[in-house]
């Protein structure tokens, strides 16, 4: 089993991130669950969510404490809070960041590291900060959960009115995140 | 054929009504509500199910015009959870003594206060003796086919009683996960029509919920506890037939590994799912353990559960509310009193967890079945009211 | 099945509930009063005022026009005497001199 742990801010779309990541899973065959930690839909506010991927039918329904991956929407979240914390050895840490992936490597002290500068990717394709799907892209980059594709059509059929928009700020992050591992 | 989907459970069971062909749904829209009516309002609004939305300005109005429309021979449905479900109270014992099969989501929360939004048991506890069928579904499969199913066991004439299909709020409400939906042609007629042998109708005038005399009233109550207690027979039978049509198979108490197990922990909800994980590792080690659930709450499943817990030494029952001051747990309280009439009957203790969203680790399942191997090998029952995962 | 004949609860009708439209009719009231009011029809304008005021709907319409009392249901109230406009219904002692 595979467990994500995202971490951002209300309206910045991490609980959609959990979800579309579960739904492109399980249309692949697979076992997914994706959830919000509850309670703290605000905008703004720090909201965790999680998703499970598993092979087999998946029964544990807590929240992630000790995530294989971690994804941060907002690299402010890491000043205030532990967005490591319980990440499994080898754990892998998504990062939305200006800085190269080696700073963020010392920084928080893990071995793997993948960073995007999404804001930049979401204000230039959607011209707004919202970097839920761009956080995918760069996750399957370091980590392919899912085909990309799976993910495409995930977002054709949510966001029919920007898919095009958001496909290509996909597309981007893929292309243009960079993995140390 | 069905498909396979990734949806989140609460529009999974609004999936459920739609394809129920409900002609009424009234709601309340605000906390603790779900997506459940929201995405039944949206239907409605964009002509995908013809029924009509009451928005009401309380959940005991919800209660009311549900059973209203019952009794006017519409197929009615609603939702609710925690306070509002405190709130519709005077009318959920209304809708089964005048034998409204209602159908109603119930998204187990906490009972205020403090003020608290998240999941546990006290909702429904507080609704246990009110006379409606009442059943656990563990993941969302099982509530978007329990939802189908209830109208089946509801609107059947040797029922006529509402039926509430429970499931965690939040850890199911709230979640991702895979369910198999029906397409509309195939579950096509699985429902008749709801045809109710007395309705609200100008031609043929009936009197609903006359005053109950002391002439009456004793006859009146013993009737209706008649009528549930004897819908386990119907029940079963819509658990087999729906078993025998889509392959999935449903029973009044579900059990894992139990049938040569020492100590099984006894639960309710999607914690029982979760217990199996603990399970199989502590067989690992070699620990004869197993797990089982009360999924019909209501009519009480005395000779399933006398089966399914017959060769146990200890039951470990695992209560998601307390009863203060009392049994401690009301589902420690039931099975103790359902297994006491027996000769050769297993040891029962009690634990609490998982109150007001605090998540139960497997650690803390483990836990559990220590208190029953300690009891086993002590006789000391754990003291009341034992929380697991309490900070003290 | 008639409530009044006290069914066992197999006989109950379905959540107790009336099954049989108008039993009201059957369970006659009239009995209930002390004083019972009589229409003077020579002084009665038959404007209806009666036959709305009365609680439980014992005025009846005869060919004629005017509204008359139905004792079988009449309890005897007097709201008709007091809201009679033309005075001209009297309540009178239910025993005969």
């Amino acid at each position: 089993m595979i467990e994500i742990r995202f971490h951002g801010r209300g309206g910045q779309g991490a609980v959609t991130s959990a979800e579309i990541l579960a739904q492109a899973a399980i249309e692949e065959g697979e076992y997914a669950t994706a959830f919000p930690s509850f309670g703290s839909e605000r905008r703004g506010a720090p909201v965790l969510a999680f998703t499970r991927i598993d092979k087999e039918q998946i029964k544990l329904r807590t929240g992630i404490y000790q995530p294989d991956i971690v994804v941060v929407l907002d690299p402010t979240l890491i000043e205030s809070h532990n967005v490591a914390e319980g990440l499994k050895k080898n754990g892998l840490v998504v990062i939305n960041t200006k800085k190269p992936p080696e700073f963020w490597k010392e920084e928080i002290g893990v071995n793997r590291v993948c960073t995007v500068k999404a804001t930049v990717i979401a204000m230039q394709e959607l011209g707004v900060p919202i970097t839920n799907i761009i956080m995918l892209g760069a996750l399957l980059k370091a980590e392919p959960l899912v085909r990309p594709e799976m993910i495409e059509k995930r977002i054709r059929e949510r966001f029919p009115h920007i898919a095009e928009k958001e496909v290509r700020a996909f597309d981007r992050a893929i292309n243009e995140s960079r993995v140390i591992q | 054929m069905a498909h396979r989907t990734g949806i989140e459970v609460s529009l999974a069971i609004a999936e459920a009504a739609r394809q129920a062909e409900v002609e009424v749904i009234s709601a309340y829209p605000i906390t603790p509500q779900t997506h459940i009516v929201e995405r039944l309002a949206k239907m409605v609004a964009d002509g995908d199910l013809e029924a009509d939305f009451i928005t009401v300005e309380s959940e005991h109005t919800a209660m009311s015009a549900a059973v209203g429309a019952s009794l006017a021979g519409a197929r009615a449905f609603t939702a609710t959870s925690s306070q509002g479900l405190a709130l519709m109270d005077e009318i959920v014992y209304l809708a089964s003594s005048l034998r409204t099969p209602v159908v109603m989501a119930l998204a187990n929360r906490s009972l205020s206060g403090p003020i608290s939004i998240w999941n546990d048991h006290s909702d429904i506890m507080n609704v246990r003796d009110a006379g409606w069928i009442s059943i656990f579904a563990n993941n969302g499969q099982e509530a978007y086919d329990l939802t189908l199913m209830a109208y089946k066991i509801a609107e059947d004439h040797r029922v006529l009683l509402p039926v509430m299909i429970s499931f965690d709020g939040f850890i199911l409400t709230h979640m991702i996960e895979p369910v198999c939906v029906f397409d509309d042609e195939e579950i096509k007629g699985y429902l008749p029509p709801f045809n109710p042998p007395y309705k609200a109708d100008p031609e043929h005038p009936v009197t609903f919920g006359p005053v109950g005399v002391p002439d009456i009233y004793t006859e009146a109550k013993k009737q209706q506890d008649f009528a549930i207690r004897s819908s386990i027979s119907v029940i079963k039978e819509v658990f087999a037939d729906f078993e025998k049509e889509f392959g999935r198979k449903y029973k009044p108490v579900e059990s894992y590994m139990a049938e040569d197990a020492d100590v099984i922990l006894l639960s309710q909800g999607s914690v029982y799912e979760t217990t199996e994980i603990a399970v199989d590792r502590l067989r690992k080690e070699g620990k004869k353990v197993g797990s089982a659930e009360v999924r019909l709450w209501r009519p009480f499943p005395f000779e399933d559960l006398r089966k399914a817990v017959a060769n146990a030494k200890v039951v470990v029952v695992l209560d998601r509310a307390i009863s203060f001051g009392g049994q401690p747990g009301p589902l420690l309280g039931e099975i103790r009193s359902a297994l006491y009439p027996l000769e050769k009957k297993p040891g029962v203790i009690g634990v609490t967890a998982g109150l007001g969203g605090r998540d139960i680790m497997i650690q803390d399942y483990e836990k559990m079945f220590e208190y029953g191997y300690n009891y086993l090998k002590t006789g000391k029952e754990p003291e009341a009211v034992t929380i697991v995962g309490l900070r003290e | 099945m008639k409530l009044s004949e006290k069914p066992k609860w197999q006989e109950l009708p379905l959540a107790a509930s009336i099954v049989e439209p108008a039993t009201s009719l059957e369970y006659k009231t009239g009995d209930w009063k002390t004083l019972k009011p009589v229409v003077d029809t020579t002084k009665c304008i038959r404007c209806a005022t009666c036959y709305i005021f009365c609680p439980e709907a014992a005025y009846e319409e005869n060919e004629e026009g005017y509204f008359l009392p139905n004792y079988d249901y009449c309890k005897g109230c007097g709201i008709c005497a007091v809201e009679c406009p033309a005075m001209c219904i009297q309540m009178v002692e239910e025993e005969a001199e």
